[in-house]
């Protein structure tokens, strides 16, 4: 797997701002931490989500963002729609993707014995995705353009700029989040969503179709993936087949820190990731950031396994 | 002294207090009920006693020695088994390999000696297998002894977890709800065993049980446990009687 | 006791296919009946069988997901590469040389193995399998920044570069960092990597057949039950888990000792590597350990017979792996077999 990250805004930042000082570059790390963090967290959405509803890590999550990315590329420079226009084909797409991925290689396991049976049929899901990517697309590095319209802010006196990417990437995820969370308490297809996450079984009982939910679930996760999809690759501008795996499982590491299965712990694990990382590649050692990545998720499973906010659930005896 | 000795046992789970101020008393050899309506806590009991959960409060003897803050395989090792609501066999293991895994700790051999089929492996697995043979043929399960423990019929199931138990030489046997799903002909047959039990190797067993007519059958003493508290104990004859007991069951 | 001739009879096969096959490369290969390609693919081969067998020892008998195996093969490779090309001069002797370079790879694996299990084992299965990926991507981190370099005053690290090795004249690079160790002695062989083939299958059977085995799948079937008949889950867990991880160091360093320049590359001990050995597992049949055998062999060698196949290999194996957990856990798929089968039986029945 391959660090999508070629080159880091963050030493950019630095390469430019040296003469102001180091507390310029820290609020442009941390700004850029920020962004990042955001993008984790409208994937480890995708992931909470579906963990919540159906008790699965859904492997392939991580390479919906790289289709998601291949869609707005292919209908920007092949197609020669809007960058708008692309996105909305982007989020159709994997949003049909990811019913399709539910309903033929996850639904039939719901009620499997094993729980390893899903979790390996994902990494074959995960796989496949990546094996079609490379047929169609080729092993190469593609370069992405940013679709982002809107440009660089410059702060104090241009001390500071803050990318057009990390402004619109920090304002989708609050909307994102806001939106979410309204869904999720007010309507009935949410109040459903939460019933089934509880007990599959009783929800079932009351009415609820709980295969549709669940494939609502993945709909809505496959959507925020194109989104996240095209957000990362505006702000880090290359494209290859497995672009979308490692930043998968750092948003997966970010669910996990945040507490499986809960929203708002999406959000703070992802930020709180993201800034460890833009710091991690700035202070410590660039070649070293996923490692310092993987190791908070070590340090997070040995001191609190369920999570800044998640519950502790104990086997039923 | 009794053999198993627990004083005002309790523990809560949040707010709600599942089992408060639990005191009972079995004399070595004795066929022990506990019995309750669903939800009463008799088997949080059976977590406590086992080390599943740790209770906030009391003390848990047996033979003298304090069951409380061990865990669970130490309390196995000091002589407490246990069968399970909904079983809970290896299932993708045959009948003999679920007893000799029972068997583990009574006939030890190191894995290097196991990796390396050293004499004693040999010694060992041959008096394990012996040893296997015989718990599984007291329970008329020695001719399955080869079948997947998933494919054996329902009843047979129990039996096995019974065995699979007795094979770790408690001193106390708990079982819970054994008779749960058993048609009429099957629990029969089960009381049987479980006074077999009793008999032939000596056993003190503690019993969870909905079925009355196991209860009556073949308990002597009985605990009668609701919303936590105990609310009666004694012999099983005057307990069953007990105003307060039937009020409990039947509502009033 | 038939029970145990039977078991014992199972494995004999399997010993004996793997003599076989050793007896029929030979022989083609003495005939010059094979490509200098497939020969070349002998040695990775017995590598790939040895990672097979023990990650099924990690997911089909002790029940939980590694996906960082090649990390384990990683650890061994380069622990053993190390030592030996140190030691190149100063033990002459080959033999000697690569069975203490073994001890070494799988010493350390396993140390690795050790140290990952003792934290994770505690989780559920879908963490084990995130953390030991993690681990994975760590280690190839490690290894990609590490530089040490050998002068007369002894060993130099760095994290940065050759330079800052700050080496005397003579000295000599050893860990290269992203160019990896060159001039490893290429020590190992088609048959030497066949004995450790036949070494692993001789621990991991004998290990499932013996207590310990038991108390293993006892916990993968049913961790509350083991933990009430007095099993120590922890233990036999990472007894379970640091022997498989010993043996994916021992393919290392098989691994190690056959190439010129040993890098750490996404290819060869990266999340791929881990994925298609969870393949040749998973077709082999989880839980299986001679299907896991022939499934390395026939998945190994076969794309390299079929040449017109290998851009969709990876793809072939994908839709392999789906199609394989679909049809042998889906309940439905169960519930179909079943059916199918008690339908054979009849129709045999009626014609006798």
């Amino acid at each position: 797997m391959k660090n999508p990250s070629g080159r880091t805004y963050a030493a950019e930042g630095n390469e430019k701002y040296t003469g102001w000082g180091n507390s310029m570059s820290f609020i442009s790390y941390f700004i850029n931490g920020i962004s990042l963090g955001s993008v984790y967290a409208i994937i480890a959405l995708g992931y909470t989500m579906v963990y919540g509803i159906a008790k699965m890590l859904n492997f392939a999550h991580g390479d919906v963002i790289m289709i998601g990315a291949y869609v707005v590329m292919a209908s920007v420079s092949g197609a020669g729609l809007p960058p708008f226009a692309a996105l909305l084909v982007s989020v159709v797409f994997c949003t049909v993707l990811g019913i399709v991925i539910e309903s033929v290689a996850y639904r039939p396991l719901l009620n499997a014995a094993s729980s390893l049976a899903v979790l390996i049929t994902a990494i074959g899901v995960s796989y496949l995705l990546q094996n079609i990517a490379l047929l169609i697309f080729g092993a190469n590095t593609i370069s992405f353009a940013s679709i982002v319209p809107v440009p660089a802010l410059a702060l104090a006196g241009g001390a500071l700029t803050v990318t057009g990417e990390a402004i619109v990437t920090i304002a989708c995820c609050i909307v994102i989040m806001i939106g979410l969370t309204l869904f999720i308490r007010k309507s009935k297809a949410g109040q459903a969503m939460l019933a089934v996450s509880e007990d599959k079984g009783a929800a079932q009982l009351m009415g609820i179709n709980v295969n549709g939910t669940i494939a609502l679930t993945f709909a809505i996760g496959s959507a925020l993936a194109a989104v996240a999809g095209v957000l990362l690759c505006s702000a880090y501008p290359t494209l290859t087949p497995y672009t979308g795996a490692m930043p998968g499982i750092k948003a997966f590491v970010a669910a996990v820190f945040g507490g499986i299965g809960s929203i708002p712990g999406a959000l703070i694990g992802g930020i709180l990731l993201g800034v460890i990382e833009i710091f991690g590649k700035a202070y410590i050692s660039s070649q070293m950031a996923d490692a310092i990545v993987f190791g908070v998720l070590i340090v997070i499973l040995l001191v609190k396994p369920a999570g800044i906010l998640g519950k502790n659930i104990q086997e039923k005896v | 002294m009794a053999l198993l000795d627990v004083k005002n046992l309790g523990i809560s789970f949040g707010g709600l207090r599942a089992v408060n101020e639990f005191s009972l008393e079995i004399e070595k050899g004795c066929l022990y009920g506990l019995i309750g309506p669903n939800g009463a806590g008799k088997t949080t009991v059976f977590n406590l006693l086992t080390g599943v959960y740790q209770p906030s409060d009391g003390v848990i003897l047996l033979d003298g020695e304090n069951l409380v803050g061990k865990k669970t395989i130490e309390i196995n090792k000091a002589g407490v088994a246990r069968t399970f609501q909904n079983i809970r066999l290896f299932k993708e293991l045959s009948v003999l390999d679920n007893v000799k895994a029972g068997l583990h700790n009574h006939y030890p051999y190191s894995t290097l000696e196991g990796i390396f089929r050293l004499p004693r492996y040999f010694k060992v697995e041959k008096a394990m297998d012996e040893r296997a043979m015989e718990l599984l043929s007291v329970f008329d399960l020695d001719k399955e002894a080869a079948t997947l423990a998933a494919n054996l019929p329902y009843g047979k199931q129990r039996k096995l977890e019974i065995t699979r138990a007795l094979a770790t030489r408690p001193k106390l046997l708990l079982l819970d709800e054994p008779a749960a799903g058993m048609n009429p002909n099957e629990t029969k047959e089960l009381m049987e065993t479980i006074r077999f039990v009793r008999d032939e190797f000596d056993m003190t067993i503690l019993l969870i049980e909905h079925d009355m007519k196991l209860v009556s059958g073949i308990c002597e003493k009985l605990t009668v446990l609701n919303f936590g508290q105990v609310l009666a104990c004694g012999n099983a004859s005057d307990v069953l009687n007990d105003p307060e007991v039937i009020k409990a069951y039947l509502g009033e | 006791m038939k029970k145990i001739n039977k078991t014992t009879r199972s494995n004999l096969i399997t010993y004996g296919m793997v003599i076989a096959m050793f007896v029929i490369m030979q022989a083609l290969v003495s005939a010059g009946r094979i490509s200098s390609l497939l020969q070349g693919l002998l040695v990775p081969l017995c590598a790939y069988i040895i990672l097979a067998v023990s990650l099924n020892l990690t997911v089909g008998i002790l029940g939980e997901l590694s996906l960082g195996h090649a990390g384990f093969m990683c650890v061994g490779a380069f622990t053993s590469a190390f030592f030996s090309k140190c030691m190149a001069e100063a033990i002459p002797a080959a033999g000697v040389r690569y069975v203490i370079a073994l001890l070494i790879g799988a010493a350390s694996a396993g140390i690795c193995g050790i140290l990952i299990g003792i934290p994770v084992l505690r989780l559920k299965g879908d963490y084990l399998a995130i953390v030991t990926l993690a681990f994975g991507e760590i280690i190839k981190n490690i290894v990609n920044i590490l530089f040490i370099g050998r002068d007369e005053n002894g060993f130099h690290f760095s994290t940065k570069d050759t330079l800052s090795l700050g080496l005397s004249m003579d000295g000599e690079v050893i860990v290269n960092g992203p160019q990896g160790i060159t001039g490893t002695p290429k020590d190992s062989t088609f048959a030497i990597g066949m004995v450790l083939i036949l070494i692993t299958l001789f621990i991991v059977l004998n290990l499932i057949h013996s207590r310990s085995g038991r108390a293993i799948m006892a916990i993968r079937d049913n961790r509350i039950a083991a933990e009430s008949i007095g099993i120590n889950i922890t233990k036999y867990k990472l007894m379970a888990f640091s022997v498989s991880a010993a043996l994916a160091g021992v393919a290392g360093v098989i691994y190690a000792h056959n190439l010129a320049t040993l890098t750490a590359q996404p290819k060869n001990f990266g999340y791929n590597m881990s994925i298609m050995i969870l393949v040749f597992v998973v077709l082999g049949g989880i839980g299986n350990i001679r299907g896991s055998v022939i499934a390395a062999i026939v998945l190994t060698l076969l794309p390299e017979l079929l040449r017109g196949l290998s851009d969709y290999r990876m793809l072939i194996y994908a839709v392999v792996l789906i199609a394989m957990m679909l049809f042998n856990w889906s309940p439905k798929a169960i519930a179909w077999r079943e059916q199918y089968a008690a339908k054979f039986r009849r129709k045999k029945q009626k014609e006798v």
